[in-house]
């Protein structure tokens, strides 16, 4: 998935998002604040495990104690079990603060992305949000989770671990701890190197994936041109770059581990040659010198971590930005403070001197005016980009004019909260949508608390109805997503049910006519002359007949209304009308052939 | 780690524990198949040499962490014990040798498995890419492309990391752990068999684990699923949901599905919290038991202390093996299943190859001639041509008409050879399609399908598709008389403006442009021509008119139509259904005879 810019604006700084995102820790502080807690009693543990080992030489071994012994045994053990208790507490703890902090991400996420305004849909990409949503929130789980607490936990046994064998044998300590910077200066350099590549190796991946997917996709089209070689010498060198970049990646990493096992085992050695004589002048006991190489072992476990958990954090910090980017941008469309619920009466709609636009593009609509009488049908007409769509998405306020002003039954649109407004607008977009679910419940969307009765009256009236019956489930037929899938002609007329059943005092339809056969056709037909009956209706349209029965007609060019009238006055009077009815009104000759060929299709 | 007493916590953290027991399949496969392994080691063999080394570096790094914690073992019995400081010098000195020793064989041997490993994998995607050239559309008809790539990209990955580094690592695993408890054994047979008691239990842990980490982690990864789709309803269903005020109940919905996928996480995680700590229990357990009865052989005198440091560091060291092995028997069952799935996949035989004595097609005039073709996709499917016999004219438009299904597209596909014929021939001038090689009859033959396919790519390594060392003059000239000259070169970057994936920044009608473009440049003999369904606005649409039109002239066309001016102007129009060709003729003499064309024609002009 590639991740492409929203034109969202940029948020300033990059640590400000992550300390942002650990506010979301605040509300689960409970959690996080128990886990360190659990964290500083199983150091304190860590730290005294290899004493006893060291001790129970010491002083039950070599001295031959044996009552001690047991005791000293048997409190090795019981320290360890309190330390797995602990340890489950503290990552089950950590793990359900920063699930949380996920959760509640998504949840704001996925609300505000409903949220937003056509203005942001128009210009997101489904795969970026998805992206920001799950991959970026993920990260942002991470590093508000186990990552930073490692960090923390890391670097709080590093230092006890060096206090402690400092304490211990000041000397020894010393030397011992002499190879920590080194630790930490591999791992980082590592980290700087290991990084970008192993980035630059991801991307080449894909490029090779993408690569394979398209040579398949278009594989009788590589057939055809008969260029089978020159594919397969594409792939190769793409294939030859992924190789080049694994192996280099291959020599950091293979020699990564073993230098740092490397130092740390030099470590080691100089604790058994120096702690070594020191046994033997006495200075210091077989017990304390074994203790110094757990303690050895031990402060290499937290430089690997910082090693992989830095780099995340970096990563981290870009999630937070673009995860804050779409929650802090506002909806374009938004209720005003005086808004109010609002009951259409007759439904009359009235755009005065309307102009749009988008951002800094050039006005896709100047100066609109028109009124819409109530239970009239207005036909809008146009070539592709004149700006029919625009007018009709201005009424449920999916976009909000640039000048002007729109009134419904006199009250202006931004006088009337969104909600009501919208819940009283019908639509029947051209794209149909159904969600993954039953037929029935894709009908009531917009009412889901419709009956199974209106449910079936509004499919009769859309002439579904008898189509839905046939299927092997009938209602409870499932769509979408590993659903039965619908010919076009069908969704369309349950996207029609879907409409009708909000009985709209408003309708607006884009009847586009999909390729669909003849029947279905004048189906779809019957289903439109149902709708808009006793509702004002604004239709974009395709058809010959829909147009011939408008009481208005609105003949848009460059985002103006060039002429209006009805049918035959424009006939008489229009070139501009004249020029559409013959290239999209007029029977289509060339569907002949096409409803021939798709026969079937419904 | 050192002598590496008393730590024994994995350097995995709960996480990465969880996914690296959990990459098995579902159901229980096969953990060794000698047939795979063995064609696997095939992809190896030009590395034997490489692989040889690592083994040898594989050994002797085994047996330098069996050797450590004996030096450790020496040196507290013969030299700190007997207050020897130039023998602790020595011994140290050989410590540190053989950590010199460690960590050259270690690297050496990682470097060269990986290198390898990734050789041999570009190689197998390679060989796998070069198969997949040579298949039939009979193959990419019967295989969803997602699948396929995942066999390239994934499961051989997946084979390929356990063949070239798991079998070594595999062996280095059991080397050590049989090291360790021989020479524990022969240090002191007591206490080691003693110690080995803690065995069982690590083997009936990491079981218990990795079975109930596999169904949780599988559910962890069902329930995102359930989020990302729901998600992306939402997103691609947002205008619906504004306009119909539904913002509230998706985002009940959505947050049900989010807190599932958060208690998945929880309870898979909370697993992990269980298993670490019990392994780090049981490394004390060892640790403990090594101590208290050690620690009175100490008394007795069997065992020396040297001996028992030297046991503390073996059974801190006893875990590590004993994890990856059970780790890798998850993740050898599929490797196996992925890898019966790449090598069927090699397996393939392409339903049509050149025959032993094909030669090249020569220089074509384009006739083209069916006799009783009868076809089948495979031969357990139904006949979907039945005796279609058809003479195509050298320079003829023919046009294809007939329902979806009837049987249009297959007669296409036979000229092309795509497919093999049932019963009887193809011919083209007079040739066997069988007869010649396929490269050389493609070459001579031109395409513009259906569903205007781009590759992604700029424009202009799109239209110089079939001819890729066409001059920059001729692709404009193509593109000119494709009439997809002028819009080019209105894009921003003119003839170098990428075509996105899924060509999402070009226009249906742009498309169709391009694709006129390439097959113009080729100038084919024979062209195949599966017109585009989708409505393209009326400009747009003489555009493409036009450019089809200079495409077929002079050439021999089969063209699967939908456009009524192509039809009208074809020099044969043949009506098929139900895989006959039921009429043919002009479109004038078809409306006069009053068959089905006619009344399917009629039809059309009633509806309006």
């Amino acid at each position: 998935m590639t991740a492409t810019t929203v034109a969202i604006p940029d948020s300033p700084r990059p640590n400000g998002a992550l300390l942002r995102a650990f506010g979301y820790l605040r509300p689960h502080w409970k959690l996080t604040a128990g886990a360190y807690g659990m964290m500083f009693l199983i150091d304190a543990i860590s730290m005294i495990n290899p004493l006893i080992i060291s001790w129970i030489i010491d002083h039950t071994i070599i001295k031959q104690n044996m009552g001690m012994l047991s005791l000293a045994v048997g409190g090795l053990l019981a320290l360890v079990v309190v330390k797995g208790v602990f340890t489950y507490f503290e990552g089950r703890w950590t793990e359900v603060a920063s699930q949380n902090v996920a959760y509640d991400l998504r949840n704001e996420l996925q609300r505000k992305i409903t949220l937003l305004s056509f203005s942001f849909h128009d210009q997101a990409e489904a795969g970026d949000l998805l992206s920001r949503t799950i991959q970026d929130v993920e990260r942002i789980r991470f590093l508000t989770g186990r990552a930073t607490f490692r960090v923390i936990e890391g670097t709080v046994l590093m230092v006890i671990t060096a206090v402690v064998m400092i304490v211990l044998n000041w000397r020894l300590g010393l030397l011992a701890i002499a190879a920590m910077p080194l630790l930490v200066y591999q791992s980082i350099r590592f980290g700087k190197r290991f990084r970008p590549l192993s980035l630059q190796i991801q991307k080449q991946l894909s490029v090779l994936t993408t690569r394979l997917e398209q040579n398949l996709r278009g594989a009788q089209v590589v057939k055809t041109f008969a260029q089978e070689d020159a594919e397969i010498e594409r792939f190769e060198v793409e294939n030859q770059k992924w190789f080049s970049l694994s192996a280099l990646s291959a020599r950091l990493q293979s020699q990564n581990m073993p230098l740092m096992n490397l130092i740390a085992n030099i470590g080691s050695v100089v604790i058994l040659w120096f702690g070594g004589s020191m046994v033997i002048q006495g200075q210091m006991s077989l017990g304390e010198m074994v203790a110094f190489t757990t303690y050895m072992g031990q402060l290499l476990v937290p430089v690997r971590q910082l090693g992989m958990v830095l780099p995340a954090i970096t990563i981290a910090g870009a999630s937070a930005e673009r995860i804050f980017q779409i929650l802090d941008t506002i909806p374009e469309v938004h209720d005003s403070p005086s808004a109010r619920n609002v009951n259409f009466g007759e439904g009359r709609v009235a755009f005065d001197h309307v102009s749009f636009g988008y951002g800094r593009k050039a006005e896709i609509l100047k100066d609109i005016t028109f009124e819409a009488e109530p239970d009239q049908v207005v036909a809008l007409l146009g070539l592709t980009g004149s700006g029919k769509t625009t007018v009709v998405n201005l009424i449920p306020r999916f976009y909000d004019p640039t000048a002007g002003s729109i009134r419904i039954d006199g009250t202006d649109l931004h006088d009337i909260k969104i909600n009501s407004l919208r819940s009283q607008i019908g639509i029947v977009l051209q794209e149909t949508t159904l969600f993954t679910g039953s037929v029935f419940d894709n009908i009531r969307f917009g009412h889901p608390s419709a009956s199974r009765r209106e449910v079936e009256d509004a499919a009769r009236a859309a002439q579904a109805h008898e189509f839905i019956l046939e299927m092997v489930h009938g209602y409870d037929t499932r769509v979408g997503e590993k659903g039965v899938t619908l010919s076009g002609g069908q969704k369309q007329r349950i996207a029609i049910a879907r409409a009708l059943l909000m009985d709209p005092r408003i309708l607006i339809l884009d009847d586009a006519t999909s390729s669909v056969d003849s029947e279905t056709e004048h189906l779809i037909q019957l289903a439109l002359e149902n709708v808009m009956q006793r509702r004002t209706t604004f239709v974009i349209a395709h058809r010959l007949s829909t147009v011939q029965k408008a009481d208005q007609i609105l003949v848009l060019d460059k985002g103006q209304i060039a002429a209006r009238g009805r049918h035959e006055e424009l006939l008489a009077s229009s070139s501009l009308y004249n020029n559409i009815y013959q290239q999209q009104l007029k029977p289509k000759k060339h569907k002949v052939i096409e409803t021939i060929s798709q026969g079937g299709d419904d | 780690m050192g002598f590496g007493i008393g730590v024994t916590s994995s350097s995995m953290g709960p996480r990465g524990v969880l996914e690296d027991f959990s990459s098995g399949q579902d159901e229980r496969g096969k953990v060794f198949d000698r047939h795979i392994v063995s064609r696997m080691l095939a992809y190896l063999k030009p590395f034997r040499l490489q692989m040889l080394l690592a083994l040898a570096a594989m050994i002797i790094a085994s047996g330098l962490t069996l050797l450590i914690p004996y030096l450790l073992k020496i040196a507290v019995d013969q030299y700190i014990s007997a207050g020897d400081l130039p023998g602790l010098g020595r011994i140290s000195l050989y410590t540190a040798g053989a950590f010199a020793g460690l960590y050259v064989s270690t690297a050496l041997q990682q470097y060269l498995l990986s290198w390898v490993g990734q050789r041999a994998l570009a190689n197998m995607r390679s060989a796998l890419f070069r198969h997949l050239q040579k298949l039939s559309m009979g193959y990419h008809d019967t295989h969803i492309v997602g699948v396929t790539v995942s066999r390239v990209m994934n499961d051989v990955a997946t084979i390929n990391d356990l063949i070239s580094q798991g079998l070594i690592t595999l062996l280095g695993d059991l080397l050590i752990l049989i090291g360790i408890i021989v020479t524990m054994l022969l240090m002191n047979v007591r206490l080691a068999l003693l110690t080995f008691i803690v065995l069982p239990l690590m083997v009936g842990v990491t079981t218990w684990f990795s079975r109930r980490a596999r169904g949780a982690y599988r559910e962890t990864r069902t329930s995102v699923a359930r989020v990302v789709g729901d998600l992306a309803e939402d997103i691609s269903g947002v205008r619906v949901i504004q306009a119909f005020g539904q913002e509230d109940t998706s985002q009940v919905r959505f947050d049900q599905l989010n807190q599932a996928n958060r208690e998945a996480n929880i309870s898979a995680m909370t697993l992990s919290f269980i298993f670490l700590p019990a392994v780090e229990l049981l490394g004390v357990l060892a640790t403990c038991i090594v101590l208290w009865f050690g620690g009175r052989f100490v008394g007795v005198g069997t065992v020396t202390v040297g001996v028992l440091v030297a046991f503390l560091s073996y059974v801190t060291r006893f875990f590590t093996p004993i994890q990856e092995l059970s780790r890798m028997y998850t993740s050898m069952q599929s490797a196996m299943a992925g890898g019966e799935q790449v090598f069927r996949l090699m397996d393939t035989e392409p339903d049509v190859e050149d025959a032993p004595d094909a030669y090249e097609m020569p220089p074509m005039r384009g006739e083209i001639h069916f006799e009783d073709v009868t076809f089948k996709y495979r031969p357990e499917l139904p006949e979907v041509l039945h005796d279609v016999d058809l003479e195509i004219q050298p320079g003829q438009t023919v046009a294809l008409v007939g329902p979806t299904g009837a049987g249009k597209t297959s007669i296409s596909n036979l000229i092309a050879r795509f497919y093999e014929v049932t019963s009887g021939r193809v011919l083209i001038d007079g040739i066997d399609v069988r007869s010649v090689t396929q490269q050389s009859l493609h070459r001579q033959l031109g395409l513009v399908p259906q569903n205007s396919f781009l590759f992604s790519g700029t424009i202009a390594e799109n239209i110089r598709f079939g001819r890729p060392d066409a001059s920059d003059e001729e692709v404009e000239r193509a593109s000119r008389e494709a009439n997809a000259h002028d819009f080019i070169v209105s894009k921003p970057d003119g003839y170098n403006t990428r075509v996105l994936e899924g060509a999402v920044n070009l226009s249906v009608g742009q498309r169709q442009l391009v694709c006129i473009a390439r097959a113009l440049l080729t100038d084919p003999r024979i062209l195949i021509l599966d017109e585009a369904t989708s409505n393209v606005d009326s400009l747009t649409e003489s555009l493409i008119q036009e450019a089809l039109g200079r495409l077929l002239k002079g050439r021999t066309a089969v063209v699967i139509a939908h456009r009524l001016s192509t039809i009208r102007n074809a020099d044969l129009i043949c009506v098929v259904d139900e895989g006959r060709i039921i009429e043919q003729g002009r479109h004038e003499e078809l409306i006069q005879r009053g068959g089905l064309y006619a009344d399917l024609y009629a039809r059309q002009f009633s509806g309006d």
